[in-house]
């Protein structure tokens, strides 16, 4: 089982990025947990300076960007 | 790469570029006789009258605004995008305070950044080590050189002016984020922040896109822009039109100009409300500078509109105390003053 991580404060683009991750998920046909990672100290200890990020199995895709949902379905491929 | 499906259809960017190039080119050369024969010939106003130049300006600056605001911003994004803030910090980290300090403001310029990511911005910097004045040149730069104001000073004012605007900007940052380098105002971080600096580390980074995705994400990004100020554009043209038809060029010259010291420290402090709209103030800015208003002015009030960011100061209060913010807002205060007088007094 893979763990996906969204990075962000819980604005707009964040909501967005895992709106695209579930998709993601269901175009790849791949199970995964999906956590929402809002507190500040942790988004920085993944090395991220630029939010909405994401994290497949700790190696971190995006950052600073709103991937899309065959972005992400790529990468939970790999 | 495998083969997804896709839901919407994927269009070529290699065919679809030269097209929109040409347009474009065609657009913009087509708008000044446009904007003339709409005001002047299908609404019948007569030329040099107050109401005729007005309209002309509105019919003018709006698609001009719109065609720099879609086609250069869709390109500057594009650029930006091969400077992320995860390499400016690996670029930064470990130089000297002066090379650091040149360095951020100059990153300022091309590293995409929006206010909401202050926060890791600023934690990422200080778990580097990077020393907190250099974090404050790109905190500072970052909205001030920043890229809606050059490309609109640029199109609507010629490279002179965008150049000097930037040089001014990059001149508060590396000054400003020198001086705050130099007090002693580590202890006005919040503790957890310097906490930070043992963590972390653990995880890799890997972000790699193509070309094509870089295209798509400026592409996005500048439809966003545009439908978020496009109301405040067309109010700030308007408004624009109105100075340029009816304003008498005395009473700007004389405000606005060089005899009256009061008139840097005012325009900063309308500006400062005014917050991120350089869309909608950049046309008011032309037609004022049009009647007249001088140079120091004109870049003061530009600078205090974008450099100054209530909802920014308010998301770095997550990370510092308000007396920090406040020593950074002063001495940003100052240094937009500075450009201000030091213009108008040159007489440039």
């Amino acid at each position: 089982m893979k763990v996906v991580e969204v990075l962000g404060p819980g604005c707009a683009n964040c909501r967005r990025v895992e709106a695209n991750a579930r998709e993601a998920l269901a175009i790849a046909g791949v199970e995964a947990e999906i956590h929402h990672v809002t507190d500040y100290r942790e988004i920085a200890a993944r090395g991220v300076l630029s939010t909405p990020g994401l994290v497949i199995d700790g190696r971190v895709v995006s950052a600073g960007r709103i991937p899309s949902a065959a972005d992400i379905a790529g990468w939970l491929a790999e | 790469m495998m083969a997804l499906p896709v839901r919407r259809a994927h269009v070529p960017f290699r065919a679809v570029a030269p097209v929109v190039v040409v347009a474009w080119l065609g657009a913009w050369f087509a708008n000044l006789p446009l904007a003339n024969w709409a005001a002047y010939e299908l609404l019948g106003l007569e030329r040099g009258s107050h109401f005729g130049d007005a309209v002309a300006f509105f019919f003018l600056d709006v698609p001009k605004v719109l065609l720099l605001l879609l086609g250069i911003m869709t390109a500057v994004s594009f650029l930006r995008s091969y400077f992320p803030p995860e390499r400016m910090r690996a670029a930064l980290a470990g130089r000297g305070t002066l090379p650091a300090t040149v360095g951020a403001a100059a990153f300022g310029i091309v590293t995409p950044f929006c206010s909401c990511s202050a926060v890791p911005l600023f934690i990422g910097f200080v778990e580097a080590g990077i020393p907190l004045g250099v974090t404050f040149a790109f905190l500072i730069s970052s909205p001030m050189v920043n890229e809606v104001a050059l490309v609109l000073l640029w199109g609507l004012f010629g490279p002179g002016i965008a150049i000097l605007y930037m040089a001014a900007g990059l001149a508060v940052a590396i000054v400003g984020g020198l001086v705050l380098g130099r007090l002693p105002l580590e202890k006005w971080i919040e503790p957890w922040v310097l906490a930070v600096r043992a963590g972390g580390g653990a995880t890799s980074l890997d972000l790699r896109l193509s070309v094509e995705q870089r295209m798509r994400d400026a592409w996005t990004s500048t439809q966003d822009l545009v439908r978020r100020v496009l109301l405040y554009v067309i109010i700030g043209i308007g408004i624009g039109a109105f100075i340029h038809g009816f304003v008498p060029t005395e009473l700007v010259a004389q405000m606005g100009g060089r005899e009256n010291p009061f008139a840097v420290p005012i325009v900063v402090a309308i500006a400062i409300p005014l917050y991120s709209n350089a869309a909608g103030t950049i046309p008011i800015v032309e037609a004022l500078l049009g009647k007249g208003m001088p140079l120091g002015t004109t870049l003061a009030f530009m600078m205090a509109i974008v450099a100054i960011s209530l909802p920014e100061f308010v998301i770095l209060r997550r990370v510092m105390q308000l007396r920090l913010i406040a020593v950074f807002a002063s001495i940003v205060v100052a240094g937009i003053l500075t450009v201000g007088f030091l213009f108008n007094a040159l007489g440039i």
